[in-house]
């Protein structure tokens, strides 16, 4: 075990942990959609392409700097899963492209597989858990950077990029805010490229919050094009470079008793937890609050 | 310097303690009287002089005098305390405080206690506090008030009240008496001169506020003035809204009254420590004809020397009242300093064989080495004693520092006066650093030692043994642990009590679930009709389809450039307004003109809303008004809000629309409420409380 005074900081190793949204639903949905009408083409994209752009960029990160390391876990909406890291052949080079490639994809067609049976296995109802994992991967992903801290020789300068596709899961928003503020905490910044039809909530306060970069790519048949030109760039050199930044965040909470996202609600000065509706009692640490009191003069005017 | 023993003089500093509040106990009676300060100020010096440093009230003795000597030496002498009384101006009546008697009929002995008179009333207190009659009157109810002549049998005070009944008072003296009567004429003068005039106020709404502003203490007003002073927000507030009379005085500081309690709170809590000189300076002074040796010992010394010596402490206590008299025993002390200080050892060592008692101070404090022990055991085991021990400023004696002990250590076997320079120093820091708990104001000697007494208990309590040892093993084993071999330690932390966290974390999850489903939030996007077979299938079709397709087609030129082209664009647009910081806020991209109106703005805003919606529900006539007028400055605002958005520049117009917007919501969100209630009202027409809408 190396101790910590002789680990190498570096400031151009990178650490990439890229979470992919493997999300059946939004997929095939969107491929339908593509077969529906040509115009559609920058707006989706298939998942082949997707792959292939996705792929493309993991080697161009591992271009740019020898040390520099790839993670890739797909986020499904059964289960999450390591599919691909750099590092562990490192010694004995890092193969050719597309010897990678092909592994990346094998491991994905079995990742797919198993997310299936595990479906099937669980017996959910079907259409009702649609929304992809992201907490569960954005955890897998601070889990690895957070051993790749205590291990290896080199501490390098980790960030996540998150490339998510289908639309938020509010029922999630406790877990991916979790994870957000520990992702802070280390000093992860949390990069999100969401490939879907519309802005995500969670991924635009995620980046805001751990000043990463967000981007919803307006031509998502350049896809590659954006990932090489904006989230290539290490944190290093991101202090010299302008990146694109949103105009404005989202920051909207779900709801604790209904994961609706609202922009107004009741919160338990206990505990923070957000209601939609005044509850009697928290149900997150089990505050009493008091009853509202009732105006005097109302009641009246409801009597008369 | 000249420092006056405990029972000279009882002069009080009147800067700074008691706020300015003076309280000044007469000597010959036991009742005192206190005047504010501003009243002192108001006599016929300069304000400026007064201020700047103390000014003492000193009463001579055995006289019914009161002499005020002011920082130059001058003095203003009153024959009477009436005539000091007098002098006072009599709109900045004080309040008296004097014993008297309260009496029932004229035969009765009366009950003993405090009669106080303010401003608009006066209370008796008795000293029994079971005894009963312990009351309260307003002076608005005294219709007029008799008096004994002086010089007859008893000093008395009949005070008649409008709905008859009178309360008798009895005093000790004529001269009290006469302070308690010529109080009650003022009040009574100024009451009858004010009633009349109250009644001719039509709209009692308007007046009262005020009225009750300027009877504000004078110290109340210099806090205020002080505040403002320091925070000009604060200032511009008060100057927009209570210049205009937007809002009253009382109610602009009513929202701040945590402010004020700050100021008094801060007022009342230093406390000056021990000095950090050490107490070898009791130097005795020789006069060099005669054989004699001075001391001057003053209360804070002695107040030092027993907080800096407890077996001399616990001497006094055990030898001061009964054995001998206090000036005895400081004598004793003192010879035993001079031996010690003059390192007579022989002569120390005979007269100690004589006698006892100044053996007492000679021989090491007992308690002291007893406390020195039990520090060494607290001592960090692992304190590294080399570290500093090539800094060898130890060898040289004395320092410089004027020290009674000795400075050769070579003599140990003698017991006597074994006290080493580095001893006595760590004893006084370690003094210096306990700090002092108590006052020595008091400038009795038998109350100091007491006092030290009481400290000393409480601090012992704490000192349990036990736990002292039990620290001490945890110490030395967390400072030897080889940190390898143990797991990362915990931080205390106070965990947050979830009912029952699998409810948190999974049941919520299922319930928000079946919900999802209910209101079809979520995939609307998503078209039910592929089930979850097809999807899948089309996934892996497509993995495939990449595993043939490979990387051929992924640049694309025209598809490339388009992508670099907007991303230029977006940047550049957004660069303007982006600066490197990307927490800069909006109103950094603002002109400064605009950015500061648009922040004075919303301060202002937000002082009128809370006034605003504090006000609701309306119950009286007075906060019908009050809302009015806030109403009022709430749509001029709400133009100037508009006016500046419309005036603005076009760059930044967007910028302004998003800061004004949330302001002109929170103004409209506050007419709406306004309005609700005016209908409401107008429809109800009379209040229940008998409150008619005006207007």
């Amino acid at each position: 075990m190396t101790s910590v005074q002789t680990k190498l900081y570096s400031d151009d190793a990178s650490l990439v942990v890229v979470l992919i949204d493997v999300n059946p639903y939004f997929w095939a949905t969107a491929a339908s959609g593509v077969g529906g009408g040509v115009n559609h083409s920058s707006a989706t994209i298939p998942f082949a392409k997707f792959l292939n752009s996705m792929i493309a960029f993991l080697n161009s990160l591992t271009l740019l700097n020898q040390s520099n390391q790839v993670v890739l876990i797909a986020t499904g909406i059964n289960s999450c899963g390591y599919i691909y890291d750099s590092g562990t052949k490192g010694s004995e080079g890092s193969g050719k492209v597309m010897e990678v490639s092909s592994e990346i994809l094998r491991r994905l067609e079995e990742f797919v597989d198993r997310d299936k049976k595990l479906g099937k296995l669980q017996g959910m109802a079907v259409g009702s858990n649609v929304s992809s994992l992201v907490s569960g991967s954005l955890s897998l992903a601070l889990c690895y950077i957070q051993r790749v801290f205590r291990s290896g020789a080199i501490h390098p300068q980790p960030r996540i990029l998150c490339l998510q596709a289908s639309p938020d899961g509010p029922e999630q928003y406790v877990a991916i805010m979790n994870a957000i503020f520990s992702a802070q905490r280390s000093m992860v910044p949390i990069d999100s490229c969401v490939v879907g039809m519309q802005n995500s909530a969670f991924l635009q306060q995620a980046s805001y919050i751990t000043g990463g970069v967000y981007l919803k790519p307006p031509q998502l048949d350049g896809l590659f094009e954006y990932l090489a030109s904006v989230f290539a760039t290490d944190l290093q050199s991101r202090n010299f470079l302008h990146l694109p930044k949103p105009a404005g965040v989202d920051f909207r909470a779900s709801c604790f008793c209904h994961k609706k996202t609202i922009d107004m609600g009741y919160v338990c000065s206990v505990c923070l937890s957000i209601f939609c509706k005044h509850h009697k009692k928290c149900s997150t640490c089990g505050s009493e609050f008091n009853h509202v009191p009732q105006n005097p003069n109302s009641a009246s005017n409801l009597k008369s | 310097m000249q420092t006056s023993g405990p029972n000279r003089d009882r002069s009080i500093n009147l800067s700074g303690s008691f706020f300015g509040l003076l309280i000044w106990r007469h000597l010959d009676c036991s009742g005192c009287f206190s005047f504010s300060r501003e009243a002192l100020l108001r006599l016929d010096r300069p304000k400026e002089r007064l201020f700047s440093s103390p000014v003492r009230l000193r009463p001579a003795r055995r006289k019914h005098r009161i002499r005020l000597l002011f920082p130059d030496e001058s003095a203003l002498q009153y024959p009477k305390p009436e005539a000091f009384c007098n002098s006072i101006p009599t709109w900045e009546m004080a309040s008296i405080n004097i014993a008297a008697k309260y009496k029932i009929s004229l035969k009765e002995p009366g009950i003993a206690g405090v009669l106080r008179m303010a401003e608009e009333r006066f209370t008796f207190t008795p000293h029994d506090p079971r005894s009963d009659p312990k009351f309260d009157g307003p002076f608005r109810g005294v219709k007029a008030h008799k008096f004994s002549k002086d010089g007859s049998k008893q000093a008395l005070l009949n005070i008649q009240l409008h709905e008859g009944g009178a309360y008798i008072f009895d005093f000790e003296s004529f001269s009290e008496r006469n302070v308690c009567r010529d109080f009650v004429g003022r009040v009574l003068a100024k009451l009858q001169s004010v009633a009349p005039a109250k009644v001719d106020k039509a709209v009692p709404n308007k007046t009262a506020p005020s009225v009750s502003g300027e009877q504000l203490s004078a110290m109340e007003m210099e806090r205020r003035m002080k505040l403002l002073r320091e925070d000009s927000e604060l200032q511009k507030l008060h100057k927009q809204f209570v210049m205009t009379g937007i809002l009253t005085e009382s109610e602009f500081w009513a929202t701040r009254k945590n402010l004020l309690d700050d100021a008094v709170h801060n007022l009342t809590k230093q406390r000056t420590g021990f000095k950090s000189s050490m107490l070898a300076d009791i130097r005795p002074s020789i006069d060099g004809r005669s054989n004699k040796v001075h001391f001057n010992l003053t209360a804070e010394i002695i107040d030092q020397i027993f907080a800096e010596k407890p077996a001399v402490h616990r001497a006094f206590l055990e030898f001061v009242p009964n054995k001998m008299s206090a000036k005895d025993f400081w004598k004793k002390y003192c010879e035993a300093d001079l031996l010690h200080k003059t390192k007579n050892v022989v002569a120390a060592a005979a007269e100690a064989a004589e006698d006892e008692e100044l053996a007492m101070f000679l021989k090491r404090d007992d308690i002291l080495a007893n406390e020195v022990r039990q520090k060494i055991k607290r001592v960090d085991p692992t304190l590294d004693m080399e570290a500093d021990q090539a800094d060898d400023y130890l060898h040289l004696p004395g320092h410089g520092i004027l020290h009674g002990g000795r400075k050769d250590t070579s003599d140990a076997e003698n017991e006597l006066s074994r006290r080493t320079l580095s001893q006595d120093l760590n004893r006084h820091a370690a003094v210096v650093l306990e700090g002092r708990t108590l006052d020595v104001e008091s400038g009795d000697i038998m109350a100091v030692a007491e006092a030290h007494v009481m400290s000393k208990k409480g601090s012992s309590i704490e000192t349990s043994d036990k736990s002292e040892n039990q620290e001490r093993q945890e110490k030395a084993c967390r400072m030897t642990e080889l940190e390898d071999l143990q797991g990362p330690r915990r931080l205390p932390y106070a965990s947050l009590c979830i009912k029952d966290p699998r409810d948190y974390f999974d049941s919520q999850q299922a319930n928000a679930l079946n919900s999802l489903g209910d209101n079809g939030v979520g995939f609307t996007s998503i078209d039910n009709s592929l089930s979850l077979e097809e999807s899948y299938t089309y996934l892996i079709k497509q993995i495939s389809e990449a595993k043939v397709k490979g990387h051929i087609d992924i640049v694309e030129p025209d598809v490339a450039l388009k992508v670099l082209d907007g991303l230029n664009n977006h940047l550049s647009s957004t660069k303007h307004h982006i600066v490197k910081n990307p927490l800069v806020s909006v109103l950094d991209r603002l002109p400064v003109a605009i950015k500061d109106e648009l922040m004075d703005h919303w301060t202002l805003i937000q002082e009128l809303l809370r006034h605003f919606w504090s006000s609701y529900p309306i119950t009286t006539g007075y906060l019908y008004n009050k809302v009015l007028r806030i109403k009022e400055a709430m749509a001029q605002i709400y133009h100037k809000l508009q006016e500046i958005k419309e005036s603005v520049h076009s760059d930044c117009r967007h910028l302004v629309f998003l800061l004004v917007q949330p302001m002109l919501q929170a103004l409209d969100a506050a007419f709406a409420q306004y309005e609700a209630d005016d209908q409401k009202r107008s429809a109800k027409g009379a209040k229940p409380n008998g409150f008619f809408k005006q207007g």
